[in-house]
């Protein structure tokens, strides 16, 4: 590999790991205030898997030269997580949640079905193995998204208005790298705009089924920003937070 | 995790089961002389059956309202090692009310009936968890110490009369005992740690000593009207015999890992082979029980919020079968 596949495959494992830790802390704050215990039990368990795939990638930088999984999660300030936008949004009411559990997986799900034949090994092995987790979250999110999207006048309205406020986010997921080109060149992830599309084609049967509408094309205006590091004001605080205890002392061992 | 149920020492236990009629009573009586478990649709005295829904009741509010005060260091957690196995911990004891709830429903009360008697105030939940975790290391003192809590009196009464509600905490001590040592490993890595470590698990383990001596409800001495409760196997060993054994099996655990704990009193009296320790102040207990203690209303207030906000998709999972069509404009 030489020094720019390095760079671009770092940029890659960087905004999906970084994704991956947001959102897992997103899930885990359900913890204890879910609607229904079993809910409450569903959100930690995928937060678990959220949080283990985030390890797991670090730990594939971590051999490409970069720190310590823990010291690149815990010691980092906002402005250097590649996650979008999207994930580090508060978790809002259980609607919101939802939705965004439901865009967020379904695209991710696809990033890791492609990346599981990416040239780059390391990575591939790891999708193989993380893909067969994320079937059961999309399979959470699809149902969810159904029975709440069509149960009653009121879960309705919450839903596609939860949908509305997360879409623009959502697109934003699927920013381009500077190293796009040169990523789909050299085999090693098929690209943000391919991956858009599949994703668009996966959500769509799921909505029409839950009767949510997606906003017109002339009105998506996607979020970028989030992959080089530009973030909403709700990203310090849950960083802050996540390694108020690691900060005590970084070189302990906790 | 679960202490042990609070008895509220004006209930007529004795009153209720003259009732009862006497051959059935002495039938049922004898199935449990027996060892064999009540189940379900068998017959059972009507205290038996009220004191049982109170009690997993009880210890099924304590697994989801403990759920709080760890879980508020699941954001916090240092490191993936950590964070990963708090969550598991801390989803491990909602799963354990989950598996509560259901066994407090064979006996006819609803999930929704307890929950609203939790949020209301009506129904209690062990003390402990009325006290506030500071510091990351208050909730490994918790997962380490109460949980050693817990599973003593789970044990304890997973040997008691009522089938499921055995079999679920035959499982619930089971995982318990994973949460343990988590806790334990948490509370090496602290003590044996750097001085701002050390430093932290000592002030947790000041903080929580008194509830922790709390935890297995008042003294003996103090405590009444248990008896028909252990003849029925409902509760399997006295308040002070689970402190007792408690203590025999932590106290030089503890002391092992250079930590002091705050009681000049505590010692093993090596003649009668039992602890010696300052009575807990079991005026406290009784006010932070009734109300009054630290985090008592924040708890609640959490707790009926979670339901509040989650009302809508309750009542969207009640409408089975429909279908919402949104109307045509």
């Amino acid at each position: 590999m030489n020094q720019t596949s390095s760079e671009a495959i770092k940029e890659l494992l960087y905004k999906m790991a970084d994704d991956l830790l947001i959102i897992g802390h997103r899930n885990s704050e359900w913890t204890g205030l879910g609607p229904i215990l079993e809910e409450d039990i569903s959100f930690s368990s995928m937060a678990q898997d959220k949080i283990g795939q985030a390890q797991a990638l670090y730990q594939l930088l971590n051999d490409l030269g970069e720190q310590e999984p823990d010291t690149v999660a815990f010691t980092r300030n906002a402005n250097q997580f590649h996650n979008a936008q999207l994930v580090e949004l508060p978790n809002g009411e259980y609607d919101f949640s939802l939705v965004r559990h439901f865009l967020y997986d379904h695209a991710d799900q696809l990033r890791f079905e492609a990346l599981a034949n990416s040239s780059y090994e390391p990575l591939a092995k790891v999708a193989r193995k993380v893909k067969g987790e994320l079937k059961y979250h999309v399979f959470h999110a699809n149902t969810w998204m159904v029975k709440l999207g069509s149960a009653n006048e009121e879960s309705h309205n919450r839903m596609q208005a939860a949908f509305n406020e997360a879409w623009n986010y959502a697109l934003g997921m699927f920013e381009k790298s500077s190293f796009e080109d040169q990523l789909i060149a050299e085999g090693v992830f098929e690209g943000e705009e391919t991956l858009q599309e599949k994703w668009l084609a996966n959500i769509t049967p799921y909505l029409i089924k839950a009767g949510i509408e997606i906003p017109a094309s002339t009105s998506w205006n996607p979020v970028f920003g989030g992959r080089i590091g530009n973030h909403t004001a709700n990203l310090s605080p849950l960083v802050e937070e996540m390694s108020e205890v690691f900060r005590f002392d970084p070189t302990a061992e906790w | 995790m679960y202490g042990n149920a609070y008895i509220d020492p004006n209930e007529k236990a004795n009153l209720i089961l003259a009732e009862e009629d006497p051959q059935k009573l002495a039938e049922f009586e004898a199935r449990i002389d027996r060892g064999e478990k009540i189940e379900p649709k068998d017959w059972m005295p009507k205290e038996y059956r009220k004191q049982l829904i109170r009690m997993i009741e009880q210890h099924a509010h304590s697994e989801i309202i403990g759920a709080l005060p760890e879980g508020t260091w699941i954001t916090r957690a240092p490191g993936f090692k950590r964070k990963l196995a708090l969550m598991a911990k801390v989803q491990d004891e909602v799963g354990h009310a989950q598996l509560l709830y259901s066994a407090a429903e064979t006996l006819g009360k609803s999930r929704e009936a307890m929950i609203n008697d939790l949020i209301t105030g009506k129904s209690k939940y062990s003390n402990v968890f009325n006290y506030p975790a500071f510091t990351w290391a208050d909730a490994c003192v918790i997962a380490w110490l109460i949980d050693a809590g817990a599973i003593i009196n789970q044990v304890a009464n997973a040997k008691g009369s009522y089938g499921p509600y055995c079999r679920a905490l035959d499982r619930i001590c089971t995982e318990e005992s994973f949460h343990l040592k988590y806790g334990h490993d948490n509370v090496v890595t602290l003590a044996t740690g750097s001085s701002i470590q050390r430093d932290m698990v000592q002030g947790a383990l000041i903080r929580w000593w008194p509830p922790i001596m709390h935890f297995f409800g008042p003294s003996d001495k103090i405590s009444q009207h248990t008896e028909i409760l252990m003849k029925w196997k409902v509760k399997m060993a006295s308040n002070d015999d689970m402190r007792q054994q408690f203590l025999d099996m932590y106290v030089p655990k503890i002391w092992d890992l250079g930590l002091s704990i705050p009681d000049p009193l505590l010692k093993k009296n090596t003649a009668t082979n039992k602890w010696e320790y300052t009575e807990p102040d079991w005026d406290e207990f009784k006010r932070v029980i009734n109300g009054d203690g630290p985090c008592n209303a924040e708890r609640l207030a959490v707790r009926r919020h979670a339901e509040e906000h989650g009302r809508w998709v309750r009542e969207a999972l009640n409408n089975v079968g429909s279908k919402y069509i949104v109307p045509l404009a």
